[in-house]
């Protein structure tokens, strides 16, 4: 069987505009499989994620490309069977867990409603999983938690409950947005360990968009190098912490902050990388522009 | 788990207690007006007429507040007013704020053609002077109660929709219209479930606003004699029967006119209240 999951030769611009913000983006990933993006902030690493997902924003359009879930391509679906395949086999594990929760509705409905509306559980089976999930998720006091407003959560147990809301149905897919950017430290280690051990368990296919290298050598086994909406680097976790293959991606990794040497490793990407980067990004723009 | 401010319960509140009370009192005195007020509003009598309220001399105890130049009784107009008021202020309020909210709400989570068509509308409606838009509506619908509330409602609705709109925008760019759209979640069951619950403090305090607004918009039409049938006892009517004997008889002027302030300022103020204590947000 081939991939889980193939983005082939994605492609996305503002709309009304002749320039892309995605430039021919093409990965796979096999069920089980975590694939990291990485780059930095605008290189279009969570834009990648929303596309999959069909949540990007209406202000841009996707030009070409295609998005293959379980062998369906999504671009080509119609917009109500897409829906249902995507609510069916995928999740999103948003950024922010401030706002990813509805600030009005009890916690319980926010876990449940996915498996109640779509998948036609009853209320009661959907609420012995949620409780389930809460367990999974190191939750001590499920009963409490379901009955609160995500206001009287704090930060950390909110983000568990999101994990907990986003492997409710068993997904086959889940896009991890930076799942920990607006957790403090500590938090974010416990969180971290927590998506890996249920990835792990359910062997769901991730994308997990991150712009921390550490991260990502601690949670995937493969990832994507992205600068200007273009990946410029593909290879395992292993051969990219041995040795990264693109320019961008070795100053990438230079620029991660180490507890040895913290004043050196704080410098800025040297600009001769950075332009030699943008000038690849013209490049495949000028050919993409002749080939289309 | 419950925070510190999850288990302590707020006080109601200076502002909420004195508004709820005094609209509450309106309310009551509006419902009984035929049984509690001291005589027939529309009945005249010229030689009881601008008698002064009951602490000035020369006053009969049996009018309170004294009487108008046809010898009306002022506190029994007010009572029987205050059922126009507050009928004009719930139905014509909630009309308005159905259908401003409904396509404010509308216009914010669909976006595309159907906001440029609904926000065209908002502004070209802006443009066109408010009151004079009622004088021209009442004069096409005719005078009465129902022409006045929907004079209202179709001077109004923008309001709502401008600002219901924007919160609607507001709140479907956060994560959590995303995950609903991500679960599959259909259009319809986004914007009634997860997004109207949080539009809905807003539109709380819109309304609330609106009512007083309504009663000030039929005390303005009142007042250029095309509410209702002329002697009928409204806030505006007699405000401005009044203005023409300020001289002679001050309190046929200010007695509907402080009702007037004090109801109209108790609707804004109980709006504030209601928003501060029931926005999941700042609770």
């Amino acid at each position: 069987m081939s991939a889980f999951l193939t983005v082939n030769n994605l492609s996305a611009s503002l709309h009304g505009y002749d320039q892309r913000v995605l430039r021919s983006v093409s990965f796979s990933i096999d069920t089980g499989e975590v694939l990291g993006l990485v780059g930095e902030s605008g290189a279009g690493k969570s834009m990648i994620g929303k596309a999959i997902l069909g949540i990007l924003p209406s202000a841009i359009d996707i030009v070409e490309g295609e998005i293959l879930l379980d062998g369906q391509d999504l671009e080509k679906m119609k917009p109500a069977d897409r829906r249902r395949l995507i609510g069916a086999t995928a999740a999103l594990i948003p950024q922010d867990p401030l706002t990813a929760l509805n600030p009005s509705r009890r916690i319980e409905p926010q876990i449940t409603n996915r498996l109640v509306d779509i998948l036609g559980w009853t209320k009661a089976n959907a609420r012995v999983r949620a409780l389930e999930l809460l367990n999974e998720v190191h939750i001590d006091n499920p009963e409490r938690v379901m009955a609160s407003y995500p206001h009287e959560l704090s930060g950390g147990m909110r983000q568990r409950v999101l994990i907990a809301s986003a492997f409710a149905a068993n997904p086959k897919l889940v896009v991890a947005d930076e799942p920990t950017t607006a957790l403090d430290v500590t938090v974010q280690k416990q969180i971290l360990r927590l998506i890996r051990e249920l990835q792990a368990r359910h062997s769901t296919a991730m994308v997990f968009v991150t712009h921390d290298l550490g991260v990502v050598s601690k949670v995937c086994q493969r990832l994507s190098v992205l600068y200007g909406g273009k990946i410029v680097e593909n290879s395992s976790v292993a051969e990219f912490f041995d040795g990264p293959k693109h320019a961008y991606s070795r100053a990438l990794l230079a620029a991660t902050p180490k507890y040895t040497d913290p004043e050196a490793s704080l410098l800025p990407v040297d600009e001769a990388v950075i332009e030699a980067a943008a000038a690849e990004v013209l490049a495949a723009d000028r050919e993409w522009r002749h080939g289309g | 788990m419950l925070d510190g401010r999850g288990s302590v319960k707020r006080k109601l509140g200076a502002r909420l207690w004195l508004s709820g009370t005094w609209l509450g009192l309106m309310a009551l005195l509006a419902l009984l007006a035929p049984w509690v007020s001291p005589h027939d509003p529309l009945a005249q009598d010229l030689f009881a007429g601008r008698l002064p309220p009951f602490w000035v001399a020369g006053a009969d105890p049996a009018y309170l507040l004294g009487t108008d130049s046809l010898g009306r009784d002022v506190l029994t107009r007010i009572l029987h007013g205050a059922r126009i008021a507050f009928s004009v202020a719930l139905i014509a309020g909630l009309a308005t704020a159905f259908v401003g909210s409904l396509l404010g709400l509308l216009a914010g989570y669909m976006r595309g053609w159907v906001d440029v068509v609904i926000s065209r509308l908002v502004e070209i409606w802006m443009a066109f002077p408010p009151v004079l838009f009622a004088i021209l509506l009442i004069a096409v619908l005719g005078t009465g109660l129902t022409s006045i509330i929907i004079a209202i409602v179709v001077i109004d609705w923008t309001r709502f929709c401008r600002v219901v709109r924007a919160e609607a925008m507001n709140q479907s760019a956060m994560d959590y219209v995303a995950s609903a759209v991500v679960a599959g979640r259909p259009r319809r069951d986004i914007l009634w479930r997860e997004i109207l619950p949080n539009v809905l403090p807003t539109i709380v305090a819109l309304l609330t606003l609106e009512m007083g607004i309504a009663i000030i918009v039929e005390a303005i039409l009142s007042f250029v004699n095309l509410s209702i049938s002329s002697d009928a006892p409204t806030w505006g009517g007699m405000i401005a029967e009044g203005r023409t004997s300020i001289h002679q008889a001050w309190w046929v002027l200010a007695f509907p006119l402080i009702v007037l302030f004090l109801t109209v300022l108790s609707f804004s103020q109980i709006g504030e209240g209601l928003k501060d204590r029931f926005d999941p947000v700042l609770r």
